[in-house]
């Protein structure tokens, strides 16, 4: 595998997570419990979408087949998509969106604080502008998190729910493959094992002081890096890429 | 009006830059300090709109009564020595 080629899969990779989570969060605009927190979500999602633009152009260009970010957001078949299997899962209710934004903007933080270091100047920068953004998300879920956990024996027990519920979902946030392994002989990948270990222990953390039960880890889900996803990943494509699908080359 | 059962009140006062006075945008529902500051950033400063928020609780503000706008506020337009009026504008002076 040539670096080009590895780079331009690991920022797909990246610029999925984004993109998905985006729409995912997207879901909730006018559905969120009380208005402030709807446009708080919403916030979320559009710094998703905006992270997701930058890393899928830059994807295309590395491409260099003429593509834009749209077609590569909007035109690409299920298996092709290499988001993490936790960013697919559904909103839940209020507990589940949180304990899934816990779960991924902790790792986004250690992840993209790392990221900020790639000797890939453009991920470099997508990392900069993007770990401000970050940091907010994750001291959002984290405050809920708090809240939830420590707050009525009913928000207590949907936020233990939750936690538990997703839990399966988090080892795959730590694998890694070829392409990781190849980029990070470059210096430009990140390795996972350290965030891993610092993830563990920055999650129990936020749990105990939540009054929360940390998981054990039993069995993890897998399966993104080859294209396989849950059931939830087709349902989010056929509403996001309908338009594009039924009316290729729409524009406003 | 419908009791309001989405958390507290807060007023929030914005900062467009330093120095400037901080000047009332809104309100937010909120649980506890933070909340109210990350739903005023969320709501009245995604736009460059300020560098600076203050929230406090609405309940704490004490507002003047209606009934007493005479009394506080009529007395002053009919006595024009209260405005500053009859100084010349010094040349250049823009703000005062």
């Amino acid at each position: 595998m040539t670096t080009k080629d590895a780079t331009y899969t690991y920022t797909l990779r990246l610029g999925d997570d984004a993109l998905i989570l985006g729409h995912r969060l997207s879901e909730l605009c006018s559905r969120g419990p009380i208005l402030e927190e709807d446009l708080a979500l919403t916030n979320v999602a559009l710094d998703m979408i905006g992270r997701a633009q930058a890393l899928l152009k830059y994807a295309a260009d590395i491409e260099g087949k003429g593509k834009t970010d749209d077609d590569i957001a909007y035109r690409r078949a299920e298996i092709n998509y290499c988001n993490h299997l936790l960013i697919e899962q559904p909103n839940g209710d209020f507990a589940h969106t949180i304990a899934r934004q816990l779960f991924v903007s902790v790792f986004e933080f250690l992840f993209y604080t790392e990221l900020e270091k790639s000797r890939d100047e453009t991920l470099a920068a997508i990392a900069s502008k993007t770990i401000k953004e970050i940091k907010y998300h994750m001291q959002h879920a984290i405050d809920w998190t708090l809240r939830l956990g420590d707050g009525t024996s009913e928000s207590h027990k949907r936020m233990q729910t939750a936690v538990n519920d997703l839990w399966m979902y988090t080892g795959e946030l730590f694998e890694m493959d070829e392409v990781d392994a190849q980029l990070m002989r470059d210096g430009i990948a990140v390795d996972l094992i350290p965030i891993k270990a610092q993830w563990h222990n920055d999650i129990k953390t936020v749990l105990n002081k939540a009054t929360l039960l940390m998981p054990e880890d039993t069995y993890m889900q897998t399966g993104s890096k080859k294209g396989i996803h849950t059931e939830n990943l087709g349902h989010i494509l056929s509403e996001m890429q309908y338009l594009q699908r039924a009316y290729p080359d729409a524009t406003w | 009006m419908a009791t309001d059962t989405q958390l507290d009140l807060w007023e929030v006062f914005i900062q467009s830059k330093s120095g400037l006075p901080y000047i009332h945008a809104g309100s937010v529902h909120a649980s506890d300090n933070k909340m109210a500051i990350q739903n005023a950033r969320d709501i009245y400063t995604r736009r460059g709109e300020g560098t600076s928020i203050w929230v406090l609780p609405s309940k704490h503000i004490v507002a003047s009564n209606p009934d007493d706008n005479d009394m506080l506020f009529d007395p002053s337009n009919d006595k024009v020595y209260r405005h500053p009026t009859f100084y010349l504008m010094p040349e250049g002076a823009k703000n005062i």
